[in-house]
């Protein structure tokens, strides 16, 4: 179902944790709500789930008003940070929580809990206890839990924020695919520009409180709205008040010198990218990206003097 | 100097050389020796204070033989101040319990002024001389207290009676149940029970399913120590109960009153009594702890 939030405020104490935020999510669409910690984004997710109040605005799920509505009655799944595993049930037993507090049968049960957990890929693990499973089994497991009442909405918090680094990149996959299957309108919340681009559709960023910009991921990198935006999704030189993405900066070949002069002043190997700082002959930094074919085509050394072609910077009114 | 393979530019931690082995050797018999002293002391200190006189309870209890302390144990009085005792407890521990969880949650989780005042008010039963609690009872319910004459015209008779004998002890066992819970309760966080409502949980769903099973091992913890010391109380409830032989008399009052009487093997017996009494819940405790530690975080 769509997801509305009009002009909600939240303060705690002196801090404004959202100020006159304002968000439309379309039935089925996979969002990340992308920003720093404390932009507020957490806190947005919370509102929409019921489990904060906004001190103004409203929240409507599927076009009914839930702003006064407790969590219990919002059809809403969510997913924490930490998992919030019920430590003392089998993952049997969380799993199909939500069904037994709605006095489902036991065979509705058994058979939901079997489906969510074929789903999740824990089939065989349905009798341990959460302190037996892995980090990334915990996250399928609350997963599957959100999904066994089966939610309009799925919300969740920094899904990914507690696994190391290739847990992290399978279950971004898996998410996107289990979206693919299920189609229920999707929130995740996340710091990581990376992460937003690889698994949504849609990518609302915040900062302090507010939200930046909202579209898609190929639309914040190409036209960002501002200068936060730039620099917080993708890699980004700052000339003055003029922002620059790192792969616009072509390095020309040794015999061309119809760019400006720039020192090399260091060449880093990242795999497939090379970075290279560059100083240019007014003193100004930058540096460039390129990759590991065109680095090694140009030759690049430290302490070469080159020559730079610079397209026409960004820059954003303030 | 020749410094050889360490001095690869580490942090150079070594002796001087020669004596850095010997040194090593000798502060480790050092250390040794003190473990030993300080093991030394305090076995001493608890045999001296409470090892070497309850042991001495037993001993002069079972001096001579067992037929005079089955005479004591049946005697009438002895029976009904044993089992006015657990009667006490059986009233004050429930009720401790249930208050005791329920501040815990509203000291942990409730938001509101005085809620810091209200943590120290938990506490003065600990602080407070358990004397001072049984006169401060008198003064409310006692005959000429402030609600005496009107529960006495309805035919209440709190003070040297059983009810007032469960509020001293139900008092002065109040903090354990709240203490104990309240870090368990921290600790198991907010985020469950969240995800207990998200899922269509009521809140008195959430709290049978989620909270109490969380915190359980700690409310066992309290409900022993309440126990241990429900059983136990003498100066409360010796105040408040005028200590009348057959009616208002607990094992611990018992046992002073045979002691005063000089009827030694009563006292002795009875105060055994008291001490299995503790030591089987001590021993519970200590079951039910290590039971929750194989079960893993729970």
């Amino acid at each position: 179902m769509a997801i509305e939030v009009r002009g909600v405020e939240k303060r705690f104490g002196d801090f404004t944790a959202l100020d006159d935020v304002s968000l439309t999510v379309a039935d089925g669409a996979l969002t990340a709500l992308l920003g720093p910690s404390g932009s507020g984004k957490s806190t947005l997710l919370r509102i929409i789930a019921g489990l904060e109040t906004p001190d103004t605005g409203e929240v409507l799920i599927g076009g009914s008003d839930v702003t006064n509505s407790p969590a219990r009655t919002r059809g809403v799944g969510f997913v924490f940070q930490h998992y919030a595993p019920f430590k003392h049930m089998t993952v049997y037993d969380n799993v199909g929580f939500g069904l037994s507090v709605r006095k489902r049968s036991k065979q509705e049960v058994s058979a939901r809990v079997r489906e969510l957990l074929a789903l999740v890929r824990l089939d065989g693990l349905a009798e341990r206890y959460p302190s037996q499973l892995s980090g990334g089994q915990l996250q399928r497991m609350a997963l599957a839990r959100a999904l066994a009442v089966q939610p309009q909405v799925l919300l969740l918090d920094e899904p990914f924020g507690a696994l190391d680094a290739q847990v992290r990149g399978e279950l971004r996959e898996w998410l996107r695919r289990l979206h693919d299957e299920i189609h229920v309108t999707t929130i995740f919340v996340t710091h990581d520009q990376e992460e937003a681009m690889d698994v949504a559709k849609q990518i609302v960023v915040m900062n302090a409180g507010r939200i930046e910009q909202a579209g898609v991921p190929s639309d914040l990198y190409e036209s960002p709205a501002n200068e936060f935006v730039m620099s917080f999704i993708g890699p980004v030189n700052r000339l003055g008040d003029a922002f620059l993405r790192p792969h616009d900066i072509q390095i020309l070949p040794e015999d061309d010198s119809s760019g400006e002069e720039a020192l090399v002043e260091r060449v880093v190997h990242l795999g497939f990218e090379v970075r290279v700082e560059l100083k240019l002959h007014d003193g100004r930094e930058i540096w460039a990206q390129v990759t590991r074919e065109g680095a090694q085509q140009l030759e690049l050394r430290e302490g070469q003097i080159l020559s730079v072609r610079i397209p026409a910077p960004r820059v954003f009114a303030s | 100097m020749e410094l050889g393979p360490r001095a690869s530019g580490r942090p150079l931690l070594h002796r001087p050389a020669g004596g850095a082995a010997p040194g090593a050797a000798s502060s480790a018999r050092a250390a040794r020796a003190r473990r030993l002293g300080a093991r030394t002391v305090a076995l001493g200190y608890l045999a001296l204070l409470l090892l070497g006189p309850v042991l001495m309870v037993f001993y002069r209890t079972f001096e001579h033989g067992l037929a005079p302390v089955w005479s004591a144990i049946t005697a009438p009085s002895a029976q009904h101040a044993f089992w006015l005792s657990l009667e006490i407890a059986a009233i004050a521990v429930p009720l401790n319990t249930v208050f005791g969880i329920g501040m815990a949650l509203l000291l942990e989780r409730g938001r509101f002024r005085g809620r810091a005042a209200l943590g120290l008010l938990i506490d003065l039963p600990f602080a407070i001389s358990p004397v001072v609690v049984g006169l401060s009872l008198v003064l409310v319910y006692g005959q000429h207290g402030w609600f005496g004459s009107w529960l006495g015209e309805h035919g209440i008779q709190v003070i040297f009676s059983v009810p007032g004998m469960v509020l001293a002890t139900a008092v002065v066992s109040l903090p354990f149940v709240v203490r104990e819970t309240m870090p368990v309760l921290r600790e198991l966080g907010t985020d469950s029970e969240q995800a207990a409502a998200t899922l269509g949980a009521g809140a008195w769903q959430t709290f049978w399913r989620i909270t109490l099973p969380g915190i359980r091992w700690a409310v066992v913890y309290g409900v022993v120590l309440t126990a241990a010391r429900a059983l136990g109380e003498f100066g409360a409830v010796s105040i408040v109960s005028g200590r009348i032989e057959n009616q208002t008399q607990t094992l611990p009052l018992y046992v002073q009153d045979r002691f005063e009487n000089f009827d030694s093997t009563g006292a002795y017996t009875a105060a055994v009594v008291l001490a299995l009494l503790a030591f089987g819940t001590l021993l519970a405790m200590n079951l039910l702890t290590r039971r929750a530690h194989r079960k893993g975080p729970a």
